[in-house]
């Protein structure tokens, strides 16, 4: 291969063999992320003795699905789960989206303070933040519970939904509201029929991010829970008592349920792209 | 009045989360502080002092916590790097129409529970599990042989929870890169070796320096991986904060643990966003 009959010297070509040693590697990559989605799913199946996991593969069996909501400690901490998760999203986005609209678009005393602080609760260490957040709720006496949970899950998830909408508030064109208000729409209006149909999948977006951080939390939570438990949490504390197989079933439920979510939102994007 | 609207909104709009971040995010912070320096009892109550014994204290009796962690944190986030990098690289480079497949694959773990995928390890790890046991069986591993409870357990567990987490900013600025530079320097005759350390090593840099602040802080401060993958030499000082609070009920010690982590980890993101910005982590976050 010359170098003047090829019509154009492609863009990085160490050689063949480099790439397919990078494809290979990549794809191994790929294997070991999924091999602990693979046990779970499996095993998920996998007869389990005395109401235990089985460390070795017995026989396959519909028992543990059959009983899947069977412990109800754990149907109800995944029930918490859900809610904080619902709740905690909801409520980011809510606080967040006028936060990530003033940050995109004005320039005004204390925007660097502010994203300086955005940052480093994202940045802040899960055990700091937890342990923080039970010295306030000790300090005040506040009981830990359901509440408390809530309140950790929105301080950390803020700053994930103030960033995720705005990044979508910025690639607005600004004349759109402009062109609103020329056609005398008040701001509140205009955001309403103009800019919040815009940045929708932005504030989705923010949403479904902020439900798969709270739903997965343990260690935030696990300082501000008290007595009541969430599902990692209750899956955290029977690590030394052995583990029933429902753990595995509601973990491949919650895996499933994710990615349905996720398709559709792709899906839905996807539409709303061609239609555009 | 219209004019005097136009400049208050910003602030109105902010001040929901302004209120919110001072009152759970930075007066908790404070009150950690004071708590660390409270004395007293649960059951006399607690009075704050000037007293910063608790830090002295805290900190040379768990000396050997916080060395652990930092090497166990700096460990993972190197070897987390190494095995991002490339993969970040080729979906980035030879990807084609699949990128958004692929990277959807290594974002998997992410709808499963992170205590989940560290219990599925510490299944898969396990001395007698069916991975280790028919190796021994067959005598490939001697009996002896285990890898829960040690530290690369640890360091392992700590790696396979960050790589998504570490692919994705790689990807981002690796994915930005114009390839006609790298034609350029094709044309101009350097070699691969030589256009990838001139050319897409320095692109990608805020996204390895960005990765690797988050990765970093987050599994230096870390406590499940090392409570379930570990055994009793491999605590973290995340383990003892937790203990501290919840076993011993000496809220002052764990209160000056996590402030000393936090001053530490403090120090590090204040260099790199001085260096850096945040712009990058917050590109990464979206």
């Amino acid at each position: 291969m010359s170098g003047t009959t090829s019509p154009m010297p492609s863009a990085f070509k160490p050689s063949r063999l480099g790439e397919r040693i990078l494809a290979c590697f990549t794809w191994a990559m790929i294997i070991y992320t999924m091999l602990p989605i693979g046990v779970m799913v499996v095993f998920s199946f996998n007869y389990a003795p005395e109401g235990r996991i089985a460390l070795n593969w017995l026989h396959f069996t519909f028992a543990n699905y059959r009983d899947a909501f069977g412990i109800q400690d754990l149907t109800s901490a995944l029930i918490h789960s859900l809610e904080v998760a619902v709740g905690s999203a909801v409520i980011s986005s809510i606080i967040g989206t006028p936060l990530a609209l003033a940050l995109a678009r004005y320039r005004y005393w204390g925007k660097s303070a502010t994203d300086l602080v955005i940052f480093a609760d994202i940045a802040a260490p899960a055990v700091v933040v937890g342990a923080s957040l039970l010295s306030l709720f000790l300090a005040l006496n506040l009981p830990r519970g359901l509440l408390t949970i809530f309140i950790a899950h929105v301080a950390f998830n803020l700053a994930f939904a103030v960033v995720v909408i705005r990044a979508r508030v910025s690639g607005l064109d600004r004349a759109l509201d402009r062109a609103a208000a020329d056609l005398g729409a008040t701001p509140w209006v205009a955001f309403w029929t103009v800019t919040f149909p815009l940045i929708l999948p932005g504030i989705i977006g923010a949403c479904m991010l902020c439900f798969l951080l709270s739903i997965d939390d343990l260690i935030i939570t696990s300082f501000v829970a008290g007595q009541t438990l969430t599902f990692p949490l209750w899956v955290y504390g029977a690590v030394k008592v052995g583990m029933p197989p429902q753990v595995f079933v509601l973990s491949t439920f919650i895996f499933m349920g994710g990615i349905a979510l996720a398709l559709v939102n792709v899906a839905l994007t996807h539409r709303r792209q061609v239609a555009a | 009045m219209r004019q005097l609207r136009g400049k208050l909104a910003p602030y109105l709009l902010s001040l929901p989360s302004w209120v919110y971040l001072v009152v759970f995010f930075i007066i908790p912070l404070a009150s950690m502080l004071g708590m660390a320096l409270a004395v007293g009892n649960p059951l006399t109550g607690y009075t704050i002092s000037d007293n910063f014994q608790e830090f002295v204290t805290g900190f040379t009796t768990y000396e050997d916590a916080f060395v652990r962690s930092f090497w166990y944190g700096t460990a993972s986030t190197v070897i987390t790097l190494a095995i991002s990098y490339p993969v970040a690289y080729w979906i980035a480079f030879y990807g084609g129409r699949h990128k958004s497949t692929y990277l959807f694959l290594i974002m998997l773990p992410f709808f499963v529970s992170f205590v989940i995928r560290v219990l599925a390890w510490e299944f898969i790890l396990s001395d007698q599990g069916f991975l280790f046991g028919p190796l021994k069986a067959i005598g490939l591993l001697p009996q002896s042989f285990h890898l829960l409870s040690t530290q690369w357990a640890v360091i392992g567990g700590l790696v396979y929870n960050s790589f998504a987490y570490y692919v994705l900013p790689l990807y981002v600025v690796l994915e930005k890169i114009d390839r006609r530079l790298v034609r350029a320097a094709n044309d101009l005759y350097a070699s691969p070796a030589t256009a990838f350390m001139k050319i897409i090593l320095p692109l990608s840099a805020p996204g390895v320096f960005a990765g690797f602040l988050l990765v970093f802080v987050t599994n230096v401060g870390d406590f499940v991986n090392a409570a379930l993958l570990g055994g009793p030499g491999t605590y973290m000082i995340g383990n003892i904060i937790q203990d501290s609070f919840f076993e011993n009920q000496d809220y002052p010690m764990a209160a000056a643990l996590s402030s000393i982590l936090m001053l530490m980890l403090m120090i590090a993101i204040l260099l790199y966003s001085k260096a850096f910005g945040t712009e990058a982590i917050q590109e990464y976050a979206a």
